[in-house]
């Protein structure tokens, strides 16, 4: 069985050296905002793990999730560690296809049961749950079937942590977060919500080791989204944050605030509002990521953030109406004065009849 | 929905929405309110020019007061400019305003809108302080007195709030922000029902009633 093949072994079969190994320990306690102590733990504990099993369902989703890991990182010791995880199932890069590709998943299931890691990316559709079917079986049925032999789940990706861009209104094919059709089903699992359009692939390997340190889940902020990488926002981490503080913002993409770095709150940017780690873990091996580029922060790892009303509508500006609605509501206003008036006029007559 | 997600839609939409009705209603209503007709002969007959007077004299305290109102009347004028130049020219307001008007303008640097705010609100607690404390004042005191002034506060205290990121029982940016919508929007929905509609009535009273005193040859 492939599970039974340490991760110490696979790792140092593909030449992995000690030191570098180490040095991902090193980095993963870091991540993690653990002690330099737990750094042999971590190691002890990566080295003699077994290679879990893990059933990755892909439903709506773009394959942006499954991008990010498998490129993005692909030559560095994270991408190392997370392909010696046993990847029993992942139709997208998985090399069998149609009926042996469902036999391999079902097998899968069934060796490990109780034991697996069920990872999901993409959401589900509840409206009518032929929206989105793999092999003939829905995405629900598939979902609901697989999750119960699981140890836990890890919802990858915006899409199965929240909804995503499928929930995007009017949300035309009903589609739920993994944690609604958990609750829908009346089932319970762990769930670690790794948000992000797509998330941070180290947020995934990190929380990954974790696990397979601690054996158990870290700890989670409320929506259920590790706090080593979504504990902080954006904005708070920000290197453009001082030109916030001084007021001075780039009003457009190419006029001289944005060519001198200013801030791009006016431009739209979500960074206050955003939790993740962008900013920090960065993207493409460090490089940057999108506010380094130049545009604002979208939100994409925040509940709700395809329907804010616009990517470029800055946050202090909101969904206020229009002019027209306005107006009705000033000319029912102008009405009533009149009516009050009227009133008070017919009044003023009848106490001057009485008078009189 | 989220906190952040109603104070930037619904609740918004909603406090525009009462505030637009309000306005017009206590406007048209005070503007058509039944007056006798004046049958006297009038004794003046610059009615306009003593209005306009009247607008600018009542603006300026009294000589014979103004020792006594110094205070109130300094913090007064002062409370509200710093109130408006925060309002109008603090860098993230302008989007704000631009949604409505479709255009925009220069805003004044933050530390200066910070400074600004913090005496502004210094005075207003004062303010609001003194009218609790002080005998005569507390006496003739109402609820509006002290809803509007509260009403006015909270803006300017969940602006700091948002603005530096404060986290008191750590409170996320994004609810304080939430937080400082909803006090905006519940300063317009109280604003045509209370002593805050004074920003439509003030100088049109003033020239009403210097207008009528120059009819009645009494100098306003």
């Amino acid at each position: 069985m492939r599970t039974q093949q340490t991760l110490g072994e696979v790792l140092a079969s593909r030449g992995v050296s000690r030191r570098g190994f180490m040095k991902f320990c090193a980095s993963t306690a870091s991540l993690m905002a653990l002690p330099p102590a737990m750094i042999p733990r971590i190691a002890a504990a990566l080295e003699n793990a077994k290679r879990p099993s893990v059933i990755w369902l892909p439903f709506q989703e773009c394959t942006g999730c499954t991008e990010s890991i498998t490129r993005s990182h692909a030559p560095t010791l994270e991408g190392l560690i997370f392909d010696t995880i046993s990847l029993d199932y992942q139709h997208t890069i998985m090399a069998a296809a149609g009926a042996r590709a469902e036999e391999a998943r079902h097998e899968a299931m069934k060796a490990n049961f109780g034991e697996y890691i069920l990872a999901v990316d993409g959401s589900i559709p509840m409206k009518d749950k032929a929206f989105s079917c793999i092999a003939g079986e829905s995405n629900y049925d598939i979902f609901i079937e697989a999750v119960k032999g699981a140890k836990a789940i890890v919802a990858i990706g915006t899409c199965a942590a929240f909804g995503g861009i499928p929930m995007a209104k009017p949300n035309p094919t009903g589609a739920a977060s993994v944690q609604d059709v958990l609750n829908e089903a009346g089932l319970q699992k762990p769930i670690i919500n790794i948000s992000g359009c797509p998330p941070i692939p180290t947020a995934i390997t990190g929380v990954l080791a974790q696990y397979l340190t601690f054996g158990e889940l870290p700890e989670l902020d409320h929506l259920g989204r590790p706090k080593a990488f979504f504990g902080q926002n954006i904005h708070d981490r920000c290197y453009r944050r001082p030109f916030y503080e001084r007021g001075e913002f780039a009003e457009s993409f190419d006029d001289e605030g944005a060519k001198k770095g200013w801030c791009l709150y006016k431009l739209g940017c979500k960074g206050p509002v955003t939790y993740n780690a962008c900013a920090t873990i960065k993207w493409n091996n460090g490089a940057g990521f999108p506010i380094e580029g130049g545009h604002g922060c979208l939100g994409c790892a925040e509940p709700g953030f395809w329907d804010w009303g616009g990517f470029y509508r800055p946050l202090s500006q909101g969904d206020w109406g229009d002019w027209k609605t306005l107006g009705i509501a000033a000319a029912a206003g102008a009405a009533l004065g009149i009516a009050s008036v009227a009133v008070s006029r017919v009044k003023q007559a009848r106490a001057r009849q009485e008078k009189s | 929905m989220t906190l952040l997600e109603f104070a930037r839609g619904p609740g918004l939409q909603g406090a525009l929405l009462i505030f637009s009705l309000g306005v017009a209603w206590r406007l048209v209503g005070t503007f058509l309110l039944a007056r006798n007709r004046d049958l006297a002969q009038p004794k003046g007959t610059s009615t306009v020019k003593a209005g306009v007077r009247a607008m600018i004299i009542r603006s300026i305290p009294p000589h014979e007061l103004e020792k006594r109102i110094t205070f109130q009347h300094i913090t007064g004028y002062a409370w509200h400019l710093g109130f408006f130049a925060v309002l109008l020219f603090f860098g993230p307001h302008v989007p704000f305003f631009k949604q409505f008007l479709g255009f925009g303008w220069p805003y004044l640097p933050n530390t200066a809108v910070m400074v600004l705010g913090a005496f502004t609100l210094a005075i207003l607690v004062a303010l609001l302080v003194r009218r609790m404390l002080h005998p005569v004042l507390k006496q003739i005191s109402t609820f509006d007195d002290y809803l509007s002034v509260v009403l006015v506060i909270l803006p300017l205290l969940t602006g700091f709030l948002s603005y530096s990121h404060v986290q008191p029982l750590d409170v996320r940016y994004e609810v304080l922000l939430a937080v400082h919508l909803l006090s905006v929007e519940a300063l317009l929905v109280w604003f045509p029902f209370g002593k805050l509609m004074h920003l439509f009535y003030a100088f049109p009273s003033r020239y009403q009633v210097g207008a009528a005193m120059q009819r009645k040859g009494v100098q306003a």
